[in-house]
């Protein structure tokens, strides 16, 4: 097919969605081309109208104004004949899981009318791509995460379409299965010279497509190359090595600079992103900044430009940025500081399993935390993670080890031992009926508080939070970033000494995420043990230390720093967090395929 | 209409259909474990007769003709009679609701029949349950009517004769079993739960999992995947259907008069209604728990209530009965219970059939009007 041609053209799209009263508008007029035989990437964080985008291009839903055009034709009134063209996989993709790997290719492959004759031989390749070859047999139920996605995207391939929607094929998959669903991608825009359209949250798969559209809520913040938009970065971006305490201090009055664009924890280092091209001796002088740390300039990264790109445009990074401003207070007095020594250990874990029948969640992980430490449990589903964090809050008791959480047996504990910890679950869990003052009302009383106590607790969480101009908001109709600061203040109502944080920022953009970790800083200055779980391989580097973990067992631990230069080979010196997550991955197999070898 | 069909399409929907219902124990669950449960429990276990009452009886002062007319409710089967002596102890005893009324011979009973004066019998009964009090009733009536007549012709009192007597014979079900009507209506329950209930689950749960979403982009079309879910379950429903009609014939020894051509073509006009049903629910419902709720509302409670296979259709309110008339269970309770009971009587199967097939045609383009292959 001509390089040039579109195999998508949407324009003045629009869709609007009504529930009850409410209506919510999840494409604002968009105008998107997508170019036929490369990859084209769908970029933009949870809730920015991406599902919504792809599901009218597959003809699955009607616009509420506005066209999108697919191989020529009209996607609203000829659906069917797009449907013989393309395939499309959703962001859940729909396996029958009651069926084996087997039977849900028979079904794609009688749906698609691929004849009978030649599927021995496509299913051989498809199966030698996706390496499930050895599990024909098995229920597709049963495989984990990755491999579904493999199979769901095999299913769509079966019959070579023209054009490929892929809805988020890479969310919660673990970075192995990551990379293997791009290269099976790449291995057809290659042979065949399929388009793909393929949407994603995770900002570093951007530089894998050929060409992206940036999409944030609802509307197209810039389109073009990916390298275009890190170059338009380029000289901006440094990294700061400040003394090791310092450094959380620092990033929190950096990243209230006008001047400064983005400043994230990365390590031991800190990484600042400029509005405008500098000099690093000049960055220094301009943010008048000690001499003795080092400024390097770096390689800006596509997150870097995205940042960059919402806060030019506004809506919520604009809201942080008034939060952030609120004179020079940043925010320290959310949280009273915790008596003791950051020598002290706070969390000590030995020899913990938990067993469930044969299956091992967790084997023998021994780690410790000390005080006002941010402590980060990383690993893909399915690791042990949650597991590890119910045992640790005293909702599961241990198969056997040894668990102390500020020297007390959570299992056993009493109420008062209960009270030194917080806990913010995955999910948003608040009620969504109530609300914002509501639910605080409510989780003060859960935690006993009464009286003025309570009264004061409530118009501290409400203030240290900026939670005033929504108290009377039910918490359902909240953007995701009120959302999550109220979860936040409910689990610190009671001032716990640890809290414990269960992937907290799963879904969030980069903005909201910036915004959180920020909250978290500051809780850590006032030397609040943190715990926290994230498949995000990025926030592993806001962490002070961090335990990596597959199946059950602890493969790596350290400071971040420590980690990825463990993991530094020759081939690549200078790992990032994900290099170093596949590294310790595959390492593991080798030697578990060893063992069974022997 | 639905686009063309492709078999090669169809035979892998029904194929994987097929996989999945013999892989998920709770379709088998509702297709054959929970009708011969409702077979047990209606069989055997609810009874709409009232058999073995306890009913007090009260004599005042013996004498051998009450004591005649007394061992006269001794020897009915439905009538347990418990004796008392005074009228306090019986009122008592219905208080506790020991017993269920009372039979009451005041003193003067003998001497004022022999003498040809009005010799009046008390009967108490307890009406809260109204259908009980009604039936025990006219027991306490029979045994009184057939001991009197039995003792004028002895004592040739023929003073004591009524001037009308009353013969009645009992039609279709001489036993007065009300198994033999409760069973056949059970046919129709059963295969609404796998017609509307299961097929409104299956679908709702394709929703649910998203596996919907990835069916209807391929190229399948819309006829395609209806008659994928259609097929499957209407031969399921139908083996519910043979098995129900087995064991009422064997085991419950209902009688059998119609023909089982008229029952396999009413059968399967009446499971298309049901799984027209289902799938209309399922279109509405976005989750296996909505389409679950609503579909025991709309398709079973009705079947159970309103299809008079235990409440009798002629005594309900005329409004009442006129909504019966979209109940496809209902047409369908009247054919069975004519086939069980009476035969093929062909103007009651034609008129129901009629009905069925009307309500087929309506439940098949609201199908075709609501049913995208689109989401929203």
């Amino acid at each position: 097919m001509d390089k040039n041609s579109l195999v998508l053209e949407a324009q003045g799209l629009k869709k609007i969605f009504r529930a009850g009263d409410r209506t919510i508008e999840a494409l604002k007029g968009v105008d998107v081309q997508v170019r036929s035989g490369m990859v084209t990437g769908l970029i933009g964080p949870d809730a920015a109208g991406k599902s919504t985008f792809m599901r009218l291009a597959a003809g699955l839903m009607k616009p509420s104004d506005g066209s999108v055009y697919v191989l020529g034709l009209d996607a609203a009134a000829e659906s069917q004949q797009i449907h013989e063209k393309i395939a499309y996989m959703p962001q859940r993709f729909g396996l029958y899981e009651d069926l084996t790997v087997q039977e849900n290719l028979d079904l794609y492959a009688d749906l698609q009318l691929f004849p009978r004759t030649k599927r021995k031989e496509r299913y051989k390749r498809l199966m030698e791509m996706t390496g499930l070859a050895p599990f024909m047999d098995r229920l597709a139920g049963r495989l984990s995460g990755g491999m579904k996605q493999k199979l769901g995207l095999a299913c769509c391939l079966i019959r070579p379409p023209e054009f490929l929607i892929l809805d988020e094929p890479t969310v919660g998959v673990d970075p192995v299965s990551r990379r293997e669903l791009w290269e099976i991608v790449y291995s057809q825009v290659d042979q065949l010279g399929m388009s793909v359209l393929v949407s994603t949250a995770y900002l570093d798969e951007a530089e894998r497509c050929s060409r992206v559209v940036l999409l944030h809520d609802g509307r197209i913040i810039g389109s073009g190359k990916p390298g275009d938009f890190s170059a338009k970065m380029a000289g901006r971006v440094f990294l700061l090595n400040p003394a090791r305490k310092e450094k959380r201090i620092l990033q929190l009055r950096l990243s209230q600079k006008p001047q400064v664009v983005d400043a994230l924890i990365q390590g031991d280092r800190i990484r600042l992103v400029m509005s405008e091209q500098l000099e690093p001796d000049q960055v220094g002088s301009s943010l008048s900044l000690p001499d003795q740390i080092e400024i390097t300039p770096v390689e800006p990264r596509f997150e870097d430009a995205f940042i960059y790109l919402l806060r030019q445009k506004g809506d919520t990074a604009t809201e942080v940025r008034e939060a952030e401003n609120q004179g020079e207070d940043i925010g320290l007095g959310i949280h009273k500081p915790v008596q003791g020594s950051r020598t002290d250990v706070v969390i000590d874990v030995q020899r913990l399993t938990k067993r469930f029948g044969e299956f091992y969640a967790v084997r023998e992980i021994t780690f410790q935390v000390r005080r006002g430490e941010i402590f980060g449990l990383l690993g893909a589903n399915g690791a042990g993670k949650s597991t590890t964090f119910r045992m640790l809050c005293g909702l599961l008791p241990p198969t056997s080890g040894k668990l102390l959480v500020a020297g007390c047996d959570m299992l056993t504990a009493g109420p008062a031992a209960k009270k030194m910890i917080g806990y913010m679950a995955q999910k948003f869990s608040l009620y969504e009926d109530l609300t914002s003052r509501e639910n605080l009302e409510f989780f003060s009383h859960a935690y006993g508080l009464s009286g003025r106590v309570r009264q004061e607790k409530i118009a501290w969480a409400m203030d240290a939070f900026g939670l005033e101009k929504v108290a009377g908001v039910r918490s359902r109709n909240l953007p995701l970033g009120f959302k999550q600061r109220l979860s936040l203040a409910a689990a610190l109502m009671h001032e716990p000494d640890v809290l414990f944080l269960d992937e907290p920022t799963s879904g969030v953009d980069p903005v909201t995420r910036r915004e959180f970790w920020r909250h978290i800083n500051v809780l850590a200055e006032a030397k609040v043990t943190i715990m926290v779980t994230t498949h995000f391989l990025e926030e592993a580097e806001y962490c002070d230390r961090l335990v990596i973990m597959a199946d059950g067992t602890i493969l790596d631990q350290g400071t971040p720093d420590e980690v990825r230069r463990r993991c530094s080979t020759e081939e690549n010196p200078s790992p990032t967090m994900e290099d170093a997550f596949i590294f310790l991955i595959q390492r593991e197999a080798q030697k578990r395929s060893l063992v069974t070898v022997e | 209409m639905a686009g063309r069909i492709s078999l090669r399409r169809l035979s892998g929907l029904i194929r994987k259909e097929t996989l999945q219902i013999i892989r998920d124990p709770s379709s088998i669950g509702i297709a054959f474990v929970l009708p011969v449960c409702l077979l047990v429990l209606f069989g055997y276990g609810v009874s709409l007769d009232a058999e073995h009452v306890p009913i007090g009886i009260v004599v005042e002062t013996p004498s051998a003709t009450a004591q005649d007319l007394v061992s006269s409710f001794y020897q009915s089967e439905f009538i347990d009679p418990v004796p008392y002596h005074s009228m306090k102890q019986a009122e008592d005893a219905i208080m506790h609701r020991e017993i269920s009324g009372a039979v009451w011979l005041r003193s003067g009973f003998a001497s004022d029949l022999l003498s040809g004066r009005q010799a009046p019998v008390g009967v108490i009964l307890d009406g809260v349950d109204a259908n009980t009090a009604r039936i025990v009733d006219g027991y306490i009536m029979g045994s009184w009517y057939a001991w009197l007549s039995r003792y004028v012709r002895e004592k040739r009192a023929g003073y004591l004769r009524p001037a009308v007597e009353l013969r009645h014979r009992i039609w279709f079900n001489p036993a007065v079993r009300s198994r033999n009507f409760l069973v056949p209506g059970l046919v129709a329950v059963i295969m609404t739960l796998t017609g509307g209930m299961l097929t409104a689950l299956v679908v709702a749960r394709e929703w649910e999992r998203g596996t919907m979403e990835a069916l209807i982009s391929t190229p399948v079309t819309k006829g395609e995947i209806l008659l994928g879910k259609i097929v499957p379950y209407f031969v399921l429903g139908m083996a519910g259907m043979v098995l129900t009609v087995f064991l009422a014939i064997v085991v419950f020894q209902v009688p059998f008069r119609g023909s089982f051509f008229t029952l396999a073509v009413s059968s399967a006009l009446f499971m298309l209604t049901s799984i027209f049903m289902g799938l209309i629910i399922s279109i509405g419902a976005g989750s296996q728990f909505v389409a679950g709720q609503v579909a025991i509302v709309v398709t079973f409670l009705p079947a159970f209530i309103l299809s008079g296979f235990i409440f009798d259709i002629g005594s309900m309110p005329p409004p009442v009965q006129a909504i019966t008339h979209i109940i496809p269970a209902r047409h369908f309770v009247s054919i069975l219970q004519s086939i069980f009971l009476a035969g093929d009587v062909w103007p009651v199967i034609f008129r129901s059939w009629l009905w069925l097939m009307g309500l087929n045609l309506i439940f098949f383009l609201i199908i075709m009007r609501k049913f995208h292959k689109r989401l929203l």
